[in-house]
C-alpha cells in the first residue's frame, strides 16, 4: 500500500512538474532544440531545476534502503553501446519532430485534444514494436 | 514571457522531486519510458501496480491542475497527423530500444554521473536539434 501511494504521488509531482515547467508546449520544447532559430533556453532551467533533488537523492541513498523496502537500483553500467546510441538517434528525431517525449505525452492526455491522444498511440505502438529492434541489435552485437 | 524561467524552474523543481519520493521510497527510477513501456510489452509484469499508480498520478494531477484553476496550458501540438504519428512511433522504439527518455536518462541518469545518461542525453538532443535543422530551417517543412 505504501508503495502505491509513493508511486502515485511520485507520479503526481511529476505530471505538476511537466505541466507547469512549460514542458508539455511543444512551442517551447521545440524552442529549445531549434539553435538556428528563435532559440528558447526555458528547458535549461527546467533541467537544471530537475537535476538538483535528483542528485541529492542519489547522495540520499548511500548507506540506506528505499523506505518501502527492496534495495536501490544497481550502480550504471560503464560501457555505450549501439542499441543506446541508435535508439537516442530515433527518439530524438521523433521528440525534434513534434515536440514531445514520453513524460510530457502522458502528462497533458487531459489536455492535449485529438493530437496527444494520436501521439500517445503511435508512441505506445512503437514501445511494443521495440522489443524486436532491441533482440536484433543485441544478435547482432553478439555476433559483431 | 519573462517569467517562463522562473516556471521553469519551479517546474522541474517539482520533476526532480518527483524522481526522488520514486527513488528514496521505492527506490525505483523514475523513467517515463520505462514504467509505461515495461507495462505494455509484459516486462515489468511484477511491478504492473506499482507502475499504474505512478502514471495514474501523471495523467491525474494534471487534470485536477486543469479542473481547479480552469485553465491548462496551451501546447501547440501540431495538426498534422502523420508528423504526429511518425514522431510517435520514433519516441516509442528510440526511447525502448535506448532503454530511458528525457526522465531516466536525462534527469535520473545525469543527476548520478551516468555515462550511458549523459551520453543518451547528448545523442538526443543532438538528433533533436539536428531534426529542427534541417526540417524548420532549411526545409521550413514543420
Amino acid at each position: 500500500m505504501l508503495r502505491m501511494l509513493l508511486a502515485l504521488g511520485a507520479g503526481g509531482l511529476f505530471g505538476a512538474g511537466l505541466m507547469l515547467s512549460g514542458m508539455t508546449d511543444t512551442a517551447k520544447v521545440q524552442g529549445w532544440l531549434d539553435i538556428f532559430g528563435n532559440w528558447d533556453p526555458t528547458l535549461a532551467f527546467v533541467m537544471g531545476g530537475a537535476l538538483l533533488p535528483m542528485a541529492l537523492a542519489w547522495r540520499l541513498t548511500e548507506g540506506r534502503r528505499p523506505a518501502a523496502g527492496g534495495s536501490f537500483p544497481a550502480p550504471p553500467k560503464a560501457e555505450l553501446d549501439r542499441r543506446l546510441i541508435l535508439g537516442s538517434v530515433l527518439f530524438g528525431a521523433g521528440w525534434g519532430l513534434a515536440g514531445l517525449c514520453p513524460g510530457p505525452a502522458i502528462a497533458s492526455l487531459s489536455y492535449n485534444g485529438w493530437e496527444g491522444a494520436l501521439f500517445f498511440t503511435a508512441m505506445a505502438c512503437g514501445m511494443l514494436a521495440a522489443p524486436a529492434l532491441s533482440r536484433h541489435l543485441d544478435r547482432a552485437a553478439a555476433n559483431a | 514571457m519573462e517569467a517562463d524561467w522562473i516556471w521553469g524552474l519551479g517546474g522541474g523543481l517539482l520533476i526532480g522531486l518527483g524522481g526522488a519520493v520514486y527513488l528514496l521510497g521505492n527506490g525505483r527510477i523514475m523513467g517515463a519510458s520505462g514504467i509505461l513501456g515495461g507495462l505494455l510489452d509484459g516486462s515489468g509484469k511484477s511491478t504492473a501496480a506499482e507502475r499504474s499508480a505512478f502514471l495514474a498520478g501523471v495523467v491525474l494531477v494534471p487534470l485536477l491542475i486543469g479542473l481547479a484553476t480552469e485553465r491548462t496550458p496551451d501546447t501547440h501540438v501540431t495538426g498534422n497527423a502523420a508528423v504526429l504519428i511518425a514522431a510517435g512511433l520514433l519516441v516509442g522504439i528510440g526511447t525502448r530500444v535506448a532503454n530511458g527518455c528525457t526522465s531516466g536518462h536525462g534527469v535520473c541518469g545525469i543527476s548520478r554521473l551516468s555515462l550511458r545518461g549523459i551520453a543518451a542525453t547528448a545523442v538526443f538532443m543532438l538528433a533533436g536539434i539536428l531534426t529542427l535543422a534541417v526540417l524548420r530551417q532549411i526545409l521550413g517543412v514543420i
